[in-house]
């Protein structure tokens, strides 16, 4: 293997992921009784483009997986053979196979050759299979033409013959002045695959590559198995001449319309072979005008064929342009710190400004409004790189149901409900675990078996709803399914049964709150997807630790609904600012219950040195902040300062501080990136004046109260 | 001569075996002139409104907002009992980026960048000082004046420091 390649590794890597997350989706979309093309298309082109840029870097296996991917699809495509859910079976395995195989490569981890041999097998045979069926016995054939869609009908009739007469000449020049012998080998070998190949590169001249090929392969075709070499920029595909003529096609497509919409369907021909591409979109819109007594399905594809050719047109004309870049976190990171500082030094000059003669200095005040409009939007702008919908998240779902529900021989239908709600990448990738264990959840103890759900009255079909949105300043996200809902009764004997102190009269909320215990369990076996009762418990801490909380609501026999509330970002904190000395805290507001001005009778010690202070009849630990910072206070008595109740994991303190100074949305920086862990300090923040105030790390000051007291 | 050798096999002064000239950013502790590699040194600053850490060696003053970063501050003065801790307008913060961390520390005044060439190296004689000589690269010789180079990175990263998270603490 060249070296000169292994730049290109990471970027290879990155767009398989990617092209397999593509792939999945679309597999998972795919309606096995009526298969849409442009997914099979998408389908097939994602696992081209992989053992493309497999083969090029020489990662052998991949190449063999997505071949045998390959083949098969493209007589799916072809309308060869019918889709079947086996089929989807074997090509979301043989996806599984595909990113294991990845993962090897990258280093992390180990790719199963068993398994992919098993896979490979798999799609073997299903190949073969329905290859000798379709030739044993034409029976077959009408059900394939009579199941499949009119589109694939046609399709198959109209172009299955001419492929031949489609073969079209692309002129492909290139800069590969920088490109090892080895690398170019591959590249040669790789476009002899898909026709035939003639080198024009005059011999003297050795950076600027000239070939001809002439292939019944689309342009996008050629364009990525080019591309994951040749930088784009240099790159150069020119179409030359088709097997047909112009005029040939043209009155082809006047003649039979249904070509032309199979054609279009197919989407594999961006644009008629060296026409212009308003004719075609001429051809497209005139098509579905003709046939708009055609069915429905006819018509949106051709519709949909048209915005593709319309939408490829500009990809080609900016070929090389990208409409989006990859950047580090880190430097999104600081920008949004740097916008940061900017709006505070904006505030500050507004600040001095306010007191500047307004007539006097019209001009600088006009200015000085103007950037801080700007400086708003820059900040909210910038803010919204780090915004991802949580689609990321969503969509790993179907998935894990779609397996999951075969497992369990349950039918379920995943729903799901504001993929495009944004937030912080940060969460995005810290909510897909307590969701996945969730849904799973969901899917075992919520949905029930067919035969329950029909004894119940409901449809066989379970159906388990994913949504989110925005509630006031955070984002909600819930996970509910149409199962048996929870039991109470059986919560609570199991509650007894671990000795927990529990009684019949309990809220609904408490009992629910119950399946958060640790290691409490109602299911009545024990299954690899769950019921050991570890889990609920863990995703309530996750979801704790991202300031976030959950609520269930449940009814019996009707279902489940999960709720989870999380801050808008990671980032940012809803805190209460207090003071002591001349020192300013802050503390997280989602842990603050209230705060008060104690009697002095209320105030009593334990023993001569622990105080307590009494709030409606409990006795709560005082933590005096001064102590533990080691600050001289403005007030000393407790009755004369505020106390500052706070509850955390069930444990309650009151913090006394001096003054209460109000209420921010405050951002979080780390101290230990340039310092080290403070005990009782979570973190800093900046404030309005610039200076630095520390965010008290509330759990920690509660529990190290509960230990001084008992 | 012998001495010019004893330097060059120093192994504290290692960097400078080779015959490239460094730069020192000089500064003032008291009536002591020290001296830094310019290349740790991020900026220079005043000093001004600090928030105190709890708990923090005295030497920790505490930290301050740097451009949205939270950076400790240290007092060399006090960490070295050198001079009065003072803060006037003269007092200089110099931001470093030592061991891929950012920190400031406090200091009488900051004179000049030095280039220092190889000859002008002095071994550090032991010494029963305040600072561990193991921090001290070296002295280096300008005219009459006397600059002691400190190894600031091994300083800011050492456990008595307590700067920084250290796996034995």
């Amino acid at each position: 293997m060249s070296t000169d390649l292994e730049q290109f590794y990471e970027i290879f890597f990155e767009e398989s992921s990617e092209l397999l997350a593509d792939m999945e989706a679309c597999l998972l979309r795919l309606d096995v009784n009526s298969p849409d093309l442009e997914d099979l298309n998408a389908i097939f082109r994602a696992a081209h483009s992989i053992k493309g840029g497999a083969g090029t870097f020489g990662f052998t296996d991949m190449t063999e997986m997505t071949h045998m991917l390959e083949t098969l699809l493209d007589k799916l495509r072809k309308g060869e053979l019918e889709v079947r859910s086996e089929m989807v079976d074997a090509f979301l395995k043989a996806g599984d196979v595909i990113k294991g195989q990845l993962a090897g490569h990258r280093g992390e981890g180990k790719a199963d050759p068993e398994m992919a041999a098993a896979v490979c097998e798999e799609l073997k045979r299903l190949c073969e299979e329905t290859q000798a069926a379709i030739k044993s016995s034409e029976e077959k054939n009408a059900v394939v033409s009579a199941e499949a869609p009119r589109a694939i009908e046609t399709s198959v009739e109209e172009q299955s013959p001419p492929k031949d007469e489609l073969r079209i000449t692309y002129r492909i020049e290139f800069n590969g002045g920088d490109m090892t012998d080895t690398g170019m080998e591959n590249l040669f070998s790789n476009l002899k695959l898909l026709g035939h190949l003639e080198n024009l590169t005059p011999e003297n001249e050795k950076s600027r590559y000239r070939l001809k090929l002439t292939t019944n392969k689309s342009e996008e075709d050629v364009w990525e198995t080019l591309a994951f070499v040749v930088d784009p920029g240099n790159l150069k595909i020119e179409t030359e001449a088709a097997g047909k003529t112009d005029t040939d096609l043209a009155s082809a497509d006047k003649e039979s319309k249904q070509q032309v919409s199979a054609e279009a369907d197919y989407g594999f021909f961006p644009g008629a072979p060296a026409a212009p591409n308003e004719n075609v979109h001429a051809d497209a819109a005139e098509s579905m005008q003709q046939h708009s007594v055609e069915s429905e399905k006819g018509e949106s594809q051709s519709a949909s064929a048209k915005s593709q050719t319309g939408a490829k047109a500009t990809a080609n004309a900016a070929a090389g342009e990208t409409s989006s870049i990859r950047v580090s976190v880190e430097k999104v990171d600081q920008m949004i710190n740097l916008v940061g500082e900017l709006v505070i030094t904006q505030a500050m000059l507004a600040q001095n400004a306010s007191q500047l003669d307004p007539v006097v200095f019209e001009k600088l005040l006009g200015g000085l409004n103007q950037l801080e409009r700007n400086t708003r939007d820059l900040q909210e702008s910038v803010m919204s790189i780090r915004m991802m919908p949580i689609s990321f998240v969503f969509s790993r779902y179907p998935r894990v149901v779609r397996d999951l529900a075969a497992k369990l021989n349950k039918r379920v239908e995943l729903r799901t409900i504001g993929e495009n709600t944004e937030l912080d990448k940060g969460l995005i990738e810290k909510i897909a675990d307590p969701l996945t264990h969730l849904v799973r959840n969901s899917l075992d103890h919520g949905v029930e078996v067919p035969e329950k759900r029909i004894a119940a009255g409901k449809p066989t079909q379970g159906t388990i709803t994913l949504s989110a949105f925005h509630q006031g300043g955070s984002i909600v996200i819930e996970v509910s399914d149409d199962g048996a809902g929870l039991n109470r009764e059986k919560i609570l004997a199991k509650a007894r049964e671990r000795g927990l102190s529990v009684h019949d009269g309990m809220a609904d909320q408490e009992v629910w709150s119950l399946i958060f215990e640790a290691g409490f369990s109602t299911a009545d076996k024990v299954t690899d997807v769950s019921g050991r009762g570890v889990g609920m418990d863990v995703v309530k801490r996750n979801i704790q630790s991202m300031g976030g909380r959950i609520d269930i609501e449940s009814a019996l026999g009707v279902g489940t609904r999960m709720s989870i509330r999380l801050p808008l970002t990671l980032a940012i904190l809803d805190g209460l600012s207090v003071a002591v000395g001349d020192q300013m805290f802050i503390v997280p507001l989602n842990n603050i219950t209230e705060s008060l001005q104690p009697r002095a009778a209320d105030i009593k010690t334990v023993s001569g040195q622990g105080r307590v202070v009494q709030v409606r009849g409990e006795y709560l630990p005082v933590i005096a902040l001064h102590e533990i910072f080691n600050l001289r206070p403005k007030v000393a008595d407790v009755h004369q300062g505020i106390l500052v109740i706070l509850e955390a994991e069930d444990q309650k303190a009151a913090l006394f501080v001096d003054d209460l100074i109000g209420q921010h949305q405050v951002v979080i920086k780390s101290l230990e990136s340039n310092y080290r862990r403070v005990n009782g300090v979570s973190g800093a923040t900046i404030m309005g004046d610039g200076k630095v105030a520390l965010i008290l790390d509330t759990t920690a000051l509660v529990m190290s109260s509960q230990q001084e007291v008992v | 001569m012998s001495q010019s050798q004893s330097v060059a096999t120093a192994s504290s002064i290692d960097p400078i075996n080779s015959q490239m000239v460094n730069e020192y950013l000089t500064f003032r502790l008291g009536a002591e002139e020290y001296g830094v590699d310019i290349l740790k040194v991020q900026e220079i600053r005043g000093y001004d409104a600090i928030t105190q850490i709890a708990n923090a060696p005295v030497f920790v003053k505490g930290v301050i907002n740097l451009r949205g970063v939270i950076v400790p501050i240290v007092d060399m003065r006090i960490k070295f009992a050198l001079g009065d801790a003072e803060y006037d307008q003269f007092t200089v913060v110099i931001i470093l980026n030592v061991a891929g961390r950012v920190v400031g520390i406090v200091v009488d005044a900051v004179s000049d960048v030095i280039s220092l060439a190889q000859e002008q190296f002095r071994p550090t004689p032991g010494m029963g000082s305040v600072i561990d000589t193991e921090y001290i690269m070296g002295l280096g010789t300008v005219d009459e004046r006397m600059l002691i180079l400190i190894d600031i990175e091994k300083l800011m990263a050492s456990s008595d420091m307590g700067l920084m998270e250290h796996s034995f603490n």
